[in-house]
């Protein structure tokens, strides 16, 4: 049974007067254990794929069945636990808080966690280790490059081991050698069983990736 | 990290938006504790005056009689049908509606005695009540403490030739003068005060009393009430009223009073719409943060949880420092606003706590908007990136 499922997903915005379709009918069966990477241009829907998939984009039509869950079906806030506990998130613009330090920020996804404040910190630590910044922990953002920005976000994407790591276009911020560097550890990352699904509009990345979807005008134009 | 490590932090970071938020909400409740206290202390003041002024509420038996004295001058009166009062009766004082307006009632037996060779007026008097209402007396010696000794007037003192220490004799028992006072100027001058139960069996009147002075501290009542209350309670007796010449300025300071609310009302929306803008603008500058939490799981009252805390947290602080602040400005205004130069400062815990809780109170309820606003935001929109 797949990881992820998605069937005949629509999702349309008003603007206006007019109906955008920012996805029509997508289909896609996702394994655990897979790195794939959806491309597509600017407004081919890739990112509202994204959101769906993250739990934050109710569709339109259609259905998402996530770990056995059938997502938006899921009550109320439910839908928030699902992704403090399934979900890990990294941002293109990192979207570090600037107030915490990169330890802060890592461990800010188990401030709603019931656990000791000394398994938060090694859990954290585990996870800036992991990502090569393990000393740079009392660092604000502000201290920190991009790559080491977009590090941090990685590792606040993991400290909660995700069943699956949703990544928009994390290298979009980043030079090409600091792009490298992030798409090889998110290889790393699979390569440790972690499932990872990127959206990126620079085909470079693809060649990181198991399998590749493209997106063209809402609909699943290619897969490799 | 738990949820206040962020709220915590967020206030170190918007230090200069957060010191505007506390200032101005410090500033609201240091107002309402400077005009809440001015008025306490005002009324304080003024109560205080009214217990030096003794007596405001008389009861006499109730007769058909005319008195007839002018100007100071008695000749005397028709009395008829004069009925008594009863010692017990005076219990149901208290028992009025406004009993707890009621400072001291002094009950007086009065009769005449011969003491050598002279006729003096004998007054039995509840000695704790009657000093705690004439504290303008002045006592050489100390005051009676048991039913062995009596205090002089001045005159009596002088008439009877006995002073502090010495004996007199009143129907052959014999009383030890405990104390002699300073000259007052009234009434009291010619008397000799025994203790009440003794004064009784010596004038033959156990249980009854000639008549009974009350004082009401009256700031929030007005007296003509009680003298009515009272006046049901014991219908065998009659009531009346001193007339006070502090009435006219209760109500100014019930002006007063009433101003300091309306101002303090103004204060506190003023107050609540500070917190409600910047709540609001410090919500709306957070948006992206906001949706990174949402997006990572925080639940809506997570969101609500960060932001109530921060507003807490500033109203607890402008509640604490408006207190203090407020407390001195009272200090400094009361010598101008007071009627008395020694007019005292009312330190009230309810004050204290009333002002740290209606800060809290205030932060909260203006911030629960902006916190529901910050909750229900669309992480999608929140990050607009994804």
């Amino acid at each position: 049974m797949s990881l992820i499922t998605i069937t005949d997903l629509e999702k349309h915005y008003t603007s206006g007067s007019d109906i955008v379709e920012a996805l029509r009918g997508i289909n896609i069966s996702i394994e655990a254990g897979e790195f794939i990477t959806i491309m597509g241009q600017s407004g081919s829907g890739k990112s509202t794929l994204l959101s769906v998939l993250g739990g934050m984009n109710h569709p339109t039509a259609g259905d998402v069945e996530m770990a056995g869950v059938h997502l938006y079906r899921l009550p109320g806030e439910k839908l928030a636990d699902f992704r403090a506990q399934k979900l890990g998130f990294v941002f293109q613009s990192f979207h570090l808080i600037p107030y915490l330090t990169a330890l802060e920020n890592v461990m800010l996804p188990l401030a709603i966690v019931s656990m000791s404040s000394a398994a938060k910190k090694t859990a954290a630590r585990e996870a800036l280790g992991l990502v090569g910044l393990g000393t740079k922990l009392d660092r604000l953002p502000n201290q920190l490059s991009g790559g080491e920005q977009e590090r941090v976000a990685i590792a606040r994407a993991i400290v909660n081991n995700p069943q699956i790591l949703l990544a928009d276009e994390p290298t979009g911020n980043l030079d090409s050698k600091t792009s490298a560097e992030v798409m090889n550890l998110l290889c790393q990352l699979n390569a440790a069983g972690q499932t990872v699904v990127m959206v990126t509009h620079n085909p470079e990345n693809g060649a990181y990736a198991n399998r590749t979807i493209h997106l063209k005008d809402g609909r699943v134009e290619m897969r490799n | 990290m738990k949820l206040h490590t962020i709220s915590l932090n967020n206030l170190k970071r918007r230090k200069a938006k957060m010191a505007f938020l506390t200032i101005g909400l410090t500033v609201g409740i240091a107002t309402i504790v400077t005009l809440v206290t001015l008025t306490r202390s005002m009324s304080s003041d003024i109560e205080r005056k009214m217990d030096e002024f003794g007596a405001n509420i008389l009861i006499t038996p109730r007769s058909n009689g005319l008195s007839m004295n002018y100007g100071g001058i008695s000749l005397g009166g028709v009395t008829f049908d004069q009925r008594e009062i009863r010692e017990d009766d005076l219990l149901k004082i208290k028992t009025i509606a406004n009993g707890k307006n009621i400072s001291a009632v002094a009950p007086k037996v009065l009769g005449s005695v011969t003491v050598g060779s002279h006729d003096v007026l004998l007054v039995g008097v509840d000695f704790a009540s009657e000093l705690k209402m004439k504290q303008w007396w002045k006592i050489f010696g100390d005051a009676p403490k048991g039913d062995r000794e009596v205090l002089l007037g001045s005159d009596a003192s002088r008439v009877l030739n006995a002073g502090v220490g010495d004996s007199i004799s009143i129907k052959g028992e014999s009383f030890k003068v405990s104390g002699v006072l300073d000259q007052t100027g009234s009434q009291d001058d010619a008397l000799v005060f025994a203790n009440l139960s003794k004064a009784q069996k010596l004038l033959g009147k156990e249980g009854k009393i000639s008549l009974a002075e009350v004082a009401a501290l009256c700031s929030g009542c007005p007296i003509g009430d009680m003298v009515t209350q009272i006046a049901e309670k014991l219908p065998d007796a009659r009531v009346s009223a001193i007339q006070q010449v502090v009435e006219g300025r209760l109500k100014a300071l019930d002006q007063f009073k009433r101003f300091s609310y309306a101002m303090a009302g103004v204060v506190v929306f003023i107050g609540s719409l500070i917190v409600f803008v910047t709540m609001m603008g410090s919500v709306n500058e957070r948006t992206v943060e906001i949706g990174v939490f949402r997006a990572i799981g925080f639940r809506r009252s997570h969101i609500m949880r960060i932001i109530l805390l921060e507003a807490a947290l500033v109203s607890l602080l402008a509640g604490i420092a408006g207190y203090g602040i407020g407390m001195g400005g009272a200090r400094l205004a009361l010598p101008f606003m007071a009627e008395s130069r020694n007019a005292h400062l009312v330190w009230d815990v309810t004050v204290a706590f009333g002002s740290v809780g209606l800060a809290v109170t205030l932060g909260l309820l203006a911030s629960l908007y902006p916190a529901l606003h910050a909750s229900k935001m669309d992480p999608t929109e929140a990050l607009r990136a994804l």
